[in-house]
């Protein structure tokens, strides 16, 4: 009953928010890859994204609204700016928090309170440093709805979020499947020992790990600071949910990571339309549960990169 | 201008391979990180104030010159740095190596315990609560805690959420929620109602997720702790909603014979805090001693081979996680029942990670570390709340804990007051024996 009202406006917001999952899942997964580890910080990642992406616009146009073809141009400098300032957070965690934990081959436990160290160090030192208080982007585009569909009117940024975040997934997709960086990453994933045997630079290979991560994660801060602002803590609830989807679509898969971002996306919506708003977390948060419960291992199961 | 880059270039290979520079570097980089942290704080009107009042001010030499100073200590580490290490681990472990007589040090326990019965008498009213609220409650929860993370290697992330169950269900079984309890009990006899529904609740989430990964276990609890926050300010109906719930009563005594009611006085709380400090305190070190202790060590240093041998992984690892979930509960217990009033905002996750700062501070699985260090970290940032120093404000408080939890894990994992076997363990697992935790399932090492 609840399902007919609005439907296809929920599906459509599902599909655009999972497809930001997706691309923070991808930073978890990447990094699950080759570590076997939950990057616990990748939350703060996705902030400095967002930061990054905010200060860049607001220095170009401060607070004007463009339109035509500055505002494309304007979304790929954000976008970019948000995925250097991800890449820059994620190499320097790496640096600080994870490798000098590897020389030393400490426990994993380790790894994982150094991680959630750094995160909360991050998360608070922006918040003091910032503020508290969020900034709210200017409008990059001057119509808030353009194309409907099935008589939805549909968000411009859901489109826009969509079709960057294909751009960079198959972009993603190309570089672990063709490219020497993606042939370093899957030989570490499939056996660490071996690779640096054949000469694989593992110290190398796994701070570039971090940086592709990060430049997704950075990349998705600055698409959903186009429509939520952004704030110190902004990090913690979309990042959350992005593990949810990574593992939902099998930890370490690639594709299962981009799979689970959708399939949680349009699941929490779906489930908005029947609960109130307050009750999307709690949602996506039985949905981990339930998956963890019934298949650990996620829709695609664990670690494709294997065979990939 | 090619010319430079190219200097530039060579500097930086040559610099590279100079261990020295580049300890240096870091040192340096480290204490710039730390003039930012203890500079002024940015806005949103002057988002780069924070950096520009921090770093092109002239306190950024006083840094600078820390960092220098740092750096020359490193070096001078390096060169007696064995010499110096060896006079470091004789102190700390001084306590233990005069103590190997169990009568002696029986006796330094109680002298301790009678410091922690003397000393609320003789300070203010404002540090008496502070002793409670602050700290004594925080050393039980570190030693709650302490037994997830440091017996069982499990990392907990949502541990607050029991402290919020056991004061809920406080304010349920006292009648001050919406909802009403069969028989209206007062806070005294709801204490094993809050340990119950707190060990249960412990069981109902560790059930599923120790079977798998230790690292789901931390996202779910995560996950969890941020959950109940939302369903306590969701369920207006049941929780009271986001104004939180008032006047959960005091708790009293009404024996025959036995007639004492606690009151808005903090010190009768303490005492009773105390009381159950030292329990726990005995029955943890029992429990450590015990098969159930042996059982989570052989977990923690080996999964696989407990599991050969016989030892019901799950079992111990559920037992562990209700243990510590119980002892929080009745922290919550204590603590709605002293305030009176409890509210969704008091059950962060950032609270967890502080108790979590507290276990690893101190040193994990190390009882004595978890009550010292606990009671230290929760001491220093109320005493720079006195007496403030460096404009020292509150919400900064976590950008510390933060850096104290990594730099643990990069120069002492096994914390301040380390435990023996623990700072065994992790030694071994430098060597690629053994896991030192029950994270992986597996002994496969992070490459």
């Amino acid at each position: 009953m609840c399902f007919t009202q609005n439907f296809w406006s929920f599906f459509i917001g599902g599909i655009a928010n999972g497809f930001l999952y997706a691309l923070i899942a991808l930073g978890y997964t990447l990094v699950y890859g080759v570590l076997q580890l939950i990057n616990f910080a990748h939350s703060e990642v996705f902030m400095s994204g967002g930061f990054a992406g905010y200060f860049v616009i607001n220095a170009v146009i401060g607070q004007s609204s463009p339109h035509g073809l500055a505002s494309v141009g304007l979304i790929v400098l954000g976008t970019a700016a948000g995925a250097v300032g991800g890449a820059v957070v994620a190499y320097l965690l790496e640096r600080v928090a994870y490798r000098p934990l590897r020389r030393r081959k400490a426990p994993r436990l380790a790894f994982l309170i150094s991680a959630i160290g750094a995160s909360y160090f991050l998360y608070n030192l922006a918040g003091k440093e910032f503020g508290r208080n969020g900034y709210s982007l200017p409008f990059l585009f001057p119509f808030q709805t353009g194309i409907t569909v099935f008589g939805t009117a549909i968000q411009t940024y859901w489109v826009v979020i969509a079709i960057a975040a294909m751009i960079m997934l198959l972009l993603l997709d190309r570089i672990v499947a063709a490219t020497r960086l993606g042939r370093g990453i899957r030989a570490v994933a499939q056996d660490a020992e071996t690779a640096s045997l054949m000469g694989v630079n593992i110290d190398r290979v796994i701070a570039q790990t971090f940086i592709l991560g990060g430049i997704l994660g950075g990349a998705a801060g600055f698409l959903f600071g186009i429509s939520s602002g952004v704030v110190y803590s902004m990090g913690f609830t979309p990042a959350l949910k992005a593990f949810t989807a990574a593992v939902l679509g099998g930890i370490g898969n690639i594709r299962g990571a981009m799979l689970g971002g959708l399939v949680l996306g349009v699941a929490e919506n779906m489930g908005v339309i029947c609960a109130p708003t307050e009750w999307r977390d709690v949602v996506a948060f039985g949905i981990l549960v339930a998956v963890l419960i019934i298949r650990p291992t996620g829709i695609l199961g664990e670690r494709l990169g294997r065979s990939a | 201008m090619s010319a430079v880059a190219s200097t530039t270039l060579t500097l930086f290979r040559s610099a590279k391979q100079s261990a020295h520079v580049r300890r240096g570097v870091a040192c340096i980089l480290g204490l710039l990180v730390l003039a930012v942290m203890t500079g002024p704080s940015g806005s949103n009107t002057a988002p780069v104030a924070g950096f520009t009042g921090s770093l092109f001010h002239s306190r950024v030499f006083i840094f600078l010159g820390i960092g220098v100073g740092l750096w020359a200590l490193i070096t001078v580490w390096n060169l007696w740095g064995e010499a110096i290490r060896r006079t470091n681990d004789s102190l700390l472990t001084l306590p233990r190596r005069l103590l190997p007589d169990r009568r002696v040090r029986l006796v330094i326990y109680a002298a301790l315990l009678a410091v922690a019965i003397i000393l609320p008498l003789h300070v203010n009213a404002f540090w008496q609560d502070v002793l409670v609220d602050q700290i004594g409650i925080y050393v039980l929860l570190a030693i709650g805690l302490n037994v997830v993370v440091g017996y069982a290697g499990l990392l907990d992330l949502g541990y607050i959420a029991f402290y919020a169950i056991g004061a809920y269900s406080t304010a349920f079984w006292t009648g001050a929620l919406p909802v009403h309890p069969p028989m209206v009990l007062n806070a005294f006899w709801a204490i094993p109602f809050a340990i119950g529904t707190a060990m249960l609740s412990g069981v109902l989430i560790g059930a599923p997720t120790l079977r798998l990964r230790g690292d789901y276990l931390a996202i779910v609890t995560l996950g969890f702790g941020e959950i109940i926050q939302i369903v306590a300010t969701n369920l207006q109906g049941v929780t009271g909603g986001s104004q939180g719930v008032s006047a959960i009563p005091h708790p009293d005594v009404n024996l025959p014979g036995i007639h004492y009611s606690w009151l808005i006085d903090p010190l009768p709380y303490y005492y009773l805090l105390l009381v159950f400090v030292v329990a726990a305190l005995i029955a943890y070190s029992f429990l450590e001693h015990s098969r159930v202790g042996r059982a989570w060590t052989a977990i923690r240093e080996d999964e696989v081979a407990a599991q050969s041998s016989g030892i019901n992984v799950l079992k111990y690892k559920i037992m562990a996680f209700a243990i510590g979930a119980s002892t929080s509960g009745f922290a919550g217990m204590l603590e709605a029942s002293k305030i009176s009033f409890i509210e969704p905002g008091d059950f962060t996750v950032q609270l967890s990670i502080l108790i979590l700062v507290l276990v690893i501070f101190g040193g994990m699985g190390s009882l004595l570390g978890a009550v010292v260090g606990a009671a230290f970290l929760q001491w220093f940032p109320w005493y720079l709340k006195e007496h403030p120093m460096f404009g020292f404000q509150d919400q900064d408080l976590y950008i510390y804990l933060g850096a104290i939890l990594v730099l643990t894990m990069i120069f002492r994992p096994e914390g301040l007051i380390p435990s023996r076997r623990r700072k065994r363990e992790f030694g071994l697992a430098e060597h690629g024996l053994g896991t030192a935790d029950a994270m992986s399932g597996t002994t496969d090492p992070v490459p």
